[in-house]
């Protein structure tokens, strides 16, 4: 099936911002699984301000879950946790002028990542983050409620 | 974009119409544009040229004439083989037999035969992707009255042995089809030798125009209309002819067959190059489909800790063309039904790639190509979390223990 990608996600896929690993990170989260065909690792590197110094990714998956990695990752650097729990899924598309509808399921993964990262962080120091629920590994379950209302149709 | 040279490795998909195919075409879209069932010299003319294509057609199959239906492609042929041949045949039996591995065109039609009450084994394959006579005579009921069973895979170009299935099947009273789309015109077919009751094929694989296919059925066959109408193709396929696409048609079969067996030397050999090298020098990649039985056109390998799409993607974006088996460029969660049916894991069947030779490509293209692939695969397992975990110990190649276990 021919994909129709925006020239944005084109771009984040043919040069991928911020690939890579963080050592010692403060926070690290992978979600997704290999046989559902994409994984999502997102790694964060927080200050003692809970701003995000630096954000990594390695993903195994298709076009776009390269594409909403890269920008989730460009999307949630300096900023502090607070704001980085606002880079949603629809934030993600929408920063790459829309996903083909079948494609909307990776923007979801690269919130999860993020979340998952945030989560790893919080437990690692002992912390609450107000609004940040335990994430889940596959994303399958919570897919169905949330992709047919975030479409890139509605973008 | 558009100064970068196209390799264009993706033949099992569609091919280009041959420039003496569109030669032989051209004068039936324009002067000789007639109606073949019109009585006037103009639409003699065009009745004639199809007879003389369909003549032309038969012979190469070692067939009669009246027993080639032309189609608008493989699609129907499969469609009318099954689905009339089910239906006029459902007083003797309403059991079918197929493989696990045919083209959708022929598992979609056996499950919608199957919301109509008939009953469908799927054999199984094995790693290469055979199916096994013994199976096959196994699954035969006293009310099985069709076999279906492809000529060649179009996924990993594994051969079935045609030949032997067929025999089975008549031993036991049952009829016997054949989809040949990925075979017609690059492997021997003789219809009689190998026992072929019906036999679709498919003129855009063997660089003829798309819209044009054929069924091939055994004289006292018999099976049902799938499109009622005017009386062409004597009464069992309406729709005025396809002229130019039916001349093209038997245009390019007639160059196919002549030219094949040097054809498929060439293709075989830069088909074994290609799998040399890439065995050789790409880690952690497995050949899908048998080696021995195959055609001579198509590559098939899985790469593990990479996804299909963006290794399709970035070989696009080298002027590569060419297919996956990945669930990502299906549009659907699964991966390919083939390659699961010959064993594959989730995770390693996303990974695959498939290139599909023809009369144009030299081994320079492929050389291309596969240096091409290199650097997109240690691009994409650079940026893949399973890969980090391979390389730090904490997962295991799949690929790899397969291949020490073997």
């Amino acid at each position: 099936m021919a994909m129709n990608y925006s020239d944005k996600v084109m771009d984040h896929f043919t040069n991928p911002r911020n690939v890579g690993e963080i050592e010692n990170p403060s926070g690290c989260g992978t979600v997704g699984n290999a046989v559902c065909g994409d994984i999502m690792r997102i790694y964060l590197d927080i200050d003692d301000n809970n701003i995000i110094r630096d954000a990594k990714f390695k993903t195994f998956g298709c076009g776009a879950a390269i594409a909403t990695s890269s920008m989730a990752t460009e999307l949630v650097r300096g900023k502090n946790i607070q704001e980085a729990l606002e880079v949603t899924n629809k934030a993600v598309m929408e920063a790459l002028d829309g996903l083909p509808p079948v494609k909307v399921h990776c923007s979801l993964l690269a919130e999860e990542a993020i979340h998952a990262a945030l989560w790893d962080y919080a437990e690692k120091h002992n912390i609450t983050i107000e609004g940040l629920e335990r994430p889940v590994n596959d994303i399958s379950e919570r897919e169905h409620h949330a992709e047919l209302v975030d479409s890139a149709e509605d973008l | 974009m558009s100064t970068t040279k196209q390799i264009y490795l993706d033949n099992a998909s569609t091919t280009a119409v041959r420039p003496e195919v569109l030669d032989a075409m051209l004068p039936y879209f324009t002067q000789e544009f007639g109606n073949p069932s019109s009585i006037y010299p103009l639409g003699q003319r065009a009745s004639d040229a199809v007879a003389a294509a369909r003549a032309t057609i038969a012979e190469l199959i070692g067939a009669k004439p009246r027993e080639v239906y032309f189609t608008s492609g493989g699609s129907e042929a499969d469609n009318w083989a099954i689905k009339g041949f089910a239906r006029a045949n459902a007083a003797k039996g309403r059991h079918l037999i197929t493989s696990a591995v045919e083209h959708h065109a022929v598992l979609h039609t056996c499950e919608a035969l199957e919301r109509e009450g008939f009953e469908v084994t799927y054999l199984p394959v094995d790693a290469g992707g055979r199916v096994s006579p013994a199976d096959f005579e196994a699954a035969i009921r006293p009310d099985t009255t069709l076999a279906s069973v492809m000529f060649a895979n179009n996924e990993i170009g594994t051969l079935q042995p045609i030949a032997e299935l067929a025999k089975i099947a008549h031993e036991h009273g049952v009829a016997f089809h054949t989809d040949a789309v990925q075979a017609f015109g690059h492997e021997p077919i003789d219809v009689d030798a190998l026992g072929i009751d019906m036999m679709s094929a498919s003129a855009h694989k063997l660089y003829g125009p798309k819209g044009v296919g054929l069924l091939y059925v055994r004289r006292g066959v018999k099976l049902d209309n799938l499109i009622d109408g005017g009386q062409q193709e004597r009464g069992h396929r309406a729709t005025t002819e396809n002229v130019p696409g039916i001349v093209g048609f038997a245009k390019a079969a007639e160059l196919a067959f002549a030219e094949r067996e040097a054809e498929h030397a060439r293709q075989e050999s830069i088909r074994d190059h290609a799998i040399e090298r890439i065995s050789a020098e790409i880690p952690h990649a497995r050949l899908n489909g048998s080696h021995e039985h195959r055609l001579a056109n198509n590559v098939n390998f899985s790469f593990e800790f990479i996804e299909g799409e963006g290794m399709l993607l970035q070989l696009a974006a080298r002027g590569i063309c060419v297919s996956s088996g990945s669930a990502c460029t299906s549009g659907s969660l699964d991966p390919s039904h083939v390659l699961l049916a010959i064993g594959l894991p989730h995770e390693i069947a996303h990974g695959s790639l498939r290139m599909t030779l023809g009369r144009d490509t030299t081994l320079e293209d492929v050389d291309f190509a596969i240096d091409s692939l290199k650097t997109t695969l240690a691009n994409l397992r650079a940026m893949s979390p399973l890969y980090e975990d391979y390389k730090q110990g904490r997962v295991e190649s799949i690929i790899d223990n397969e291949k020490k276990q073997k």
